[in-house]
């Protein structure tokens, strides 16, 4: 897989706290069997009780940094949600913090979420509001998310971190290539071998 | 157990295939469960990889979120989930997964099907393609809510990549108020410690008042510890747990059992097993609880005021007063007496026997207030069919209830039921975000389904105590 090292893009900033999956991408359109065209009904909802929403802003039209708030897609684990985001044209995130399913659903998918304290994120949404136009640099080897003459110091699981910088995000390649190992540690389990190991 | 290494910590280690070059757990996965929703691309991802499923027989597959729950006749009018149907049954045709289908009295919402099926067993690691699947802790197994990239993963290797967590204790001891169901104890452990307060942690529920739940109360708990941020919660197995996998279809047979039950008990966390962070809760502060807001840490008591805005950390007061102001309720404003126009009883949460038969007891002779559309949705065929031999079904008819059949239903807005403009449901489900219940602008208040029903008669909030 392409190693992802770094993401310069300009960004969209919404820096909200508890933004959960619902919201991302409202459930009706979970009634797919692809994930095509899901980036059109990316917070469709908030869109229309909103008509400010950063993501309808023309100023914010083809950013690929999303920065947001604090425990940034809680809730569902429906992989929609980042898939949406990724085809609206999202290719990294910056937020006090993320949700656990959602952050390992967005490094399945290649897109790196870091985190940034709270004060960092309202300085980068200033600045963006500011100048839509700066682009944001989200970069993953030397830790760091860069605004113009903003910069600041990024946090980031290890294992994530990783598998996106040497192209090793493809769990599934590798998870399969372990079979025969897959099979030791099934033979070992009580439940699977009539409970006469436990 | 004796030893210093609680429950989680150990299983972990014993489904510990390798580790990986990121650093990560390769963990084998012991039962895997699949819906419609979010298993059709993890199926076309095995195809385009020429990939076929490792172990068939150790993942089961059930329709939930998107099937109606009145006229099941199929072709369904909603045609995108009809076609969801078809691909769910070509899935498990072509890769060799067993369907429990509309038409298989097995049917039902995956995390009441997999404990009613025996399938969900102390020790084991379960996964499933939906945060709800911590539901399944309550056995004292590992259980983890995935996203579609990982069901492809565990189709195919029958493992996933994931971190170890850290491990936190929640402690609440001794014996809970009349009135006060397993649906509050988890809503104030979520209240005390934030919807964010688990991310990164496993959350042991532990103490003398999870030790005297039945196994649907400890589901009830454990269903929600992701709205608390935590991945998986779960509770040591004891006698209870043995006594309900007994004669299960699914459960080990004879002197298998007798193994199986010796084992289950041993993997407990002993009284010496350390944990990353403990926090302690006593169950006499636990009060009938009712969300305000907009996420499920929004809650207070039902007779309590919600505290003022100015109370709350400056960095959150605006998203209080935004939720406020969503809810159309105030600061100070108590929940007791705020009028509803919906009802809902179901979901993975509290859709088992025992909580109809709890609503049922506050519904017996009374009628549902004449502007409340009130439903009971029992979370399986087999919750149905024995609320139906126990005659729940002609307390609920009689008291203004619909009656309906098993399925995911008003809790996520997937199927046709859902609500309507501004409604305010009082509802037995998991989640009150924005949108959650099928209308962009309807409100929810998650509670127990005693209050749930205590609600539709009354038409507004009520006290359930006043009631039993």
């Amino acid at each position: 897989m392409q190693k992802i090292e770094q993401v310069t893009g300009r960004a969209v900033p919404l820096p909200l706290d508890d933004i959960d999956t619902d919201r991302i991408i409202p459930a009706r359109y979970l009634r797919c069997v692809t994930f095509e065209g899901l980036g059109e009904h990316a917070f469709e909802d908030d869109r229309q009780q909103d008509s400010k929403h950063p993501f309808d802003d023309a100023r914010y039209k083809g950013a690929s940094v999303l920065v947001a708030g604090r425990n940034f897609g809680c809730g569902s684990s429906r992989e929609h949600a980042p898939q949406a985001l990724v085809r609206w044209g999202i290719k990294a995130m910056v937020a006090e913090s993320f949700a656990e399913i959602f952050f390992g659903n967005c490094t399945s998918n290649g897109v790196p979420c870091v985190c940034v304290p709270a004060d960092a994120v309202k300085q980068l949404a200033t600045a963006i509001t500011a100048n839509p136009q700066e682009p944001v640099t989200v970069d993953l080897q030397a830790l760091e998310v860069s605004c113009g003459k903003l910069k600041f110091a990024c946090t980031m699981p290890n294992s994530a971190r990783s598998s996106l910088t040497t192209g090793q995000w493809d769990f599934l390649a590798q998870l399969v290539e372990a079979a025969d190992e897959v099979r030791a540690t099934a033979k070992k389990l009580p439940y699977l071998n009539g409970f006469v190991s436990a | 157990m004796s030893g210093r290494q609680n429950l989680f910590n150990r299983v972990w280690d014993l489904h510990t295939v390798r580790t990986m070059a990121s650093g990560q757990t390769q963990l084998f996965i012991g039962q895997h469960l699949i819906h419609e929703v979010t298993s059709p691309q993890a199926f076309q991802m095995l195809r385009d990889r020429g990939l076929k499923v490792m172990f068939p027989e150790r993942t089961l597959a059930t329709v939930d979120h998107i099937i109606p729950t009145d006229n099941q006749a199929r072709p369904f009018f909603d045609l995108l989930a009809e076609e969801m149907m078809s691909a769910i049954e070509k899935n498990c045709r072509e890769f060799g997964v067993t369907l429990l289908n509309l038409n298989d009295s097995r049917q039902g919402i995956v995390h009441i099907v997999g404990p009613e099926q025996g399938l969900t067993q102390p020790g084991i690691t379960l996964a499933c393609g939906d945060s709800h699947t911590s539901t399944h802790g309550a056995f004292g197994c590992i259980a983890f809510g995935i996203g579609t990239s990982q069901v492809a993963d565990v189709l195919a290797s029958q493992t996933m990549a994931l971190g170890r967590p850290k491990v936190r204790r929640v402690g609440v001891d001794g014996k809970l108020h009349p009135g006060v169901f397993a649906k509050d104890v988890i809503l104030h452990i979520i209240r005390k410690l934030g919807v964010q307060g688990g991310v990164g942690y496993a959350y042991e529920f532990a103490g003398s008042t999870f030790d005297a739940m039945t196994m649907e109360e400890r589901m009830t708990v454990c269903n929600m510890s992701i709205e608390g941020g935590a991945r998986c919660g779960y509770i040591n197995p004891d006698q209870t747990t043995v006594d309900y996998l007994r004669d299960r279809p699914f459960s080990p047979k004879g002197a298998e059992f007798d193994r199986a039950a010796k084992w289950w008990l041993e993997l407990a966390s002993g009284p010496d097993a350390e944990f990353d962070h403990k926090v302690s809760l006593q169950a006499a502060d636990i009060e009938p609880t009712v969300t305000w807001g907009i996420n499920p840490a929004q809650s207070v008591g039902v007779n309590e005021p919600i505290g003022a805005v100015s109370t709350f950390p400056a960095e959150e007061q605006k998203g209080i007063q935004e939720a406020l102001d969503f809810m159309e309720l105030k600061e100070l404003q108590k929940l007791r007496g705020v009028k509803i126009d919906v009802a809902f009883i179901g979901s993975c949460t509290n859709g088992r026997i025992s909580d109809l038969r709890e609503a049922a007891k506050i519904a017996q002779g009374r009628k549902v207030s004449s502007h409340v559309k009130a439903l009971v949705v029992p979370g399986s065929q087999q919750v149905r069919a024995q609320a139906e031999a126990e005659g729940l079904h002609e307390i609920f008819k009689a008291a203004g209830f619909q009656w309906r059949e098993a399925g995911c239903s008003m809790c996520l807005a997937m199927n046709p039921d859902k609500l309507q403009g501004r409604e305010i449901c009082a509802s037995s489900s998991n989640r009150n975000f924005k949108g959650r219940q099928g209308s962009p602008t309807g409100r929810t208040l998650l509670m127990s389904p005693a209050m749930v029903a205590a609600a539709a008669i009354e038409g507004s909030v009520a006290d359930v105590r006043d009631m039993m």
